[in-house]
């Protein structure tokens, strides 16, 4: 435990959605740079449970990188500086020695904070309740041969389905706009025979929860993509606003 | 106009529409360091030409008027959608500057537009559609030539193209992606035909302002 850390945290703490919160410094100790960012805030939450005090919340589940459910922007960056990883699988050795952390939640209105850097991605969900999915009535699968999928279509349409919804292309944007998320869930159904009858309704009904649930506008900066923890494409948006400009084009009420 | 993507695509559109006129304005510029009276027929037609004038024109006006009111509309619901700012802004990472500041490097040119329809479009208007001024074809090189006497005014003019430059060097190659045009063969030509296009042109209306600032100074 020689090359451990000695490290500043500037956490956000707030105690309710309601409270107006603010940054706390906290000094940690003793940090391996094995540990992973979660690992980390872990070990300060015991710290301040033997303390008696309050320990910080924060999201997390699988920390494998597959679940989306942790979040947190580190020093301004979602996900922390890393691209291509979620925080649950950025490790310690990613910051040095006497290094200032900032860890705030994911800022947007339409991710209230439930308390500290826990925030309400429910938002995520009305969206895809509002037509992410395949209507599908009962019976047996059919053959899969019987929908042949051209390779690429299900390449694209794999690649897209990969995000998780962790929600930071959002914090990221600087519009706080949800874009990529919506833009992948309606391609990964849009590029799929299955998914293709009800493309029109779908794109229109996701886009206009989308703008009702109060998230900012798409001005195409790129940064989503950057930060995407799972290198989700700009490809994703294009697509969406053709499928977008036809639906409404053809749309008949 | 009531969600977003239509929002955005109108603003796309617009915006094409803007670059083309810049395109052409830059062609009848650039004869005037040519040929005063290339110039002068040129401006002339466009001046008096019905198509242009009473069709073309308003369009123009109303893709400059609703491209900048659409413009600050966005920036305002953008700015609402996250009320709370972050402490620490790692933006730089991820997205560039231009990208970015759109509104800044926006109302700087709506700013010049300003001193640019005040020096042009409304003597212009106001010759021929308030005084009813004789039709005179010699007379636009010479007002094009006052303008670029005064150094401050040049300078203006110059530092307003640049920031039209990092306007451009965003919003070219953006209007294709908010139209739904990207394309793995296409895309890069794309975004270098934009970058090519974003910084050729402004610099060529810098170039024409400078020249005739220069052979006005002898």
């Amino acid at each position: 435990m020689s090359n451990t850390m000695k490290l500043t945290l500037k956490i956000w703490r707030q105690k309710g959605p309601k409270d107006s919160g603010k940054l706390v410094d906290y000094p940690v100790d003793h940090v391996s740079p094995d540990m992973s960012f979660l690992e980390m805030l872990d070990v300060l939450n015991e710290q301040l449970v033997e303390k008696g005090e309050e320990p910080v919340a924060f999201d997390h589940d699988c920390r494998e990188g597959i679940c989306g459910m942790c979040s947190l922007v580190i020093n301004g960056r979602a996900h922390g500086p890393q691209t291509g990883v979620t925080t649950c699988q950025l490790h310690m050795r990613s910051f040095k020695d006497g290094d200032t952390i900032y860890i705030e939640p994911f800022r947007a209105n339409s991710f209230p904070v439930i308390k500290d850097l826990a925030v309400d991605r429910g938002a995520f969900d009305r969206i895809i309740q509002a037509g992410g999915y395949v209507s599908v009535n009962t019976g047996a699968a059919q053959d899969a041969n019987n929908l042949p999928v051209n390779k690429n279509d299900a390449d694209k349409a794999f690649s897209a389905a990969t995000c998780i919804g962790c929600g930071a292309c959002v914090a990221t944007c600087k519009n706080a706009s949800a874009m990529l998320f919506v833009s992948a869930k309606v391609s990964q159904l849009a590029l799929l025979p299955q998914g293709k009858v009800e493309a029109q309704d779908r794109v229109l009904n996701m886009v206009h929860q989308m703008d009702l649930e109060g998230f900012g506008n798409c001005t195409n900066t790129g940064a989503c993509e950057v930060e995407c923890p799972k290198g989700i494409s700009l490809d994703n948006i294009a697509r969406m606003n053709r499928e977008y400009m036809v639906a409404s084009l053809k749309k008949e009420n | 106009m009531k969600t977003s993507i239509a929002r955005k695509i109108l603003m796309a559109l617009s915006g094409l529409f803007l670059l083309l006129f810049l395109f052409q304005h830059f062609i009848i510029n650039s004869l005037s360091v040519i040929s005063a009276d290339a110039f002068n027929s040129a401006s002339h037609f466009m001046g008096y030409n019905p198509i242009i004038q009473f069709i073309i024109q308003p369009i123009l006006l109303f893709a400059v008027i609703f491209h900048l009111v659409m413009g600050i509309v966005l920036e305002a619901k953008n700015r609402k959608a996250r009320s709370v700012k972050y402490a620490v802004n790692g933006a730089a990472a991820n997205s560039t500057w231009m990208s970015r500041n759109m509104i800044i490097t926006g109302l700087t040119v709506l700013a010049f537009l300003g001193l640019h329809f005040y020096d042009f479009w409304f003597p212009e208007i106001g010759y021929k559609y308030v005084e009813f001024g004789p039709e005179d074809p010699g007379r636009y090189f010479g007002e094009l030539q006052h303008k670029f006497v005064n150094p401050v005014r040049v300078a203006l003019y110059c530092t307003a193209f640049i920031f039209l430059a990092l306007h451009l060097l965003h919003g070219f190659q953006s209007s294709f992606q908010s139209v739904g045009f990207r394309h793995n063969r296409y895309t890069p030509a794309i975004k270098k035909l934009g970058n090519i296009y974003a910084i050729a042109i402004p610099l060529g209306f810098i170039v024409i302002a400078l020249f005739h600032y220069v052979s006005l100074l002898n």
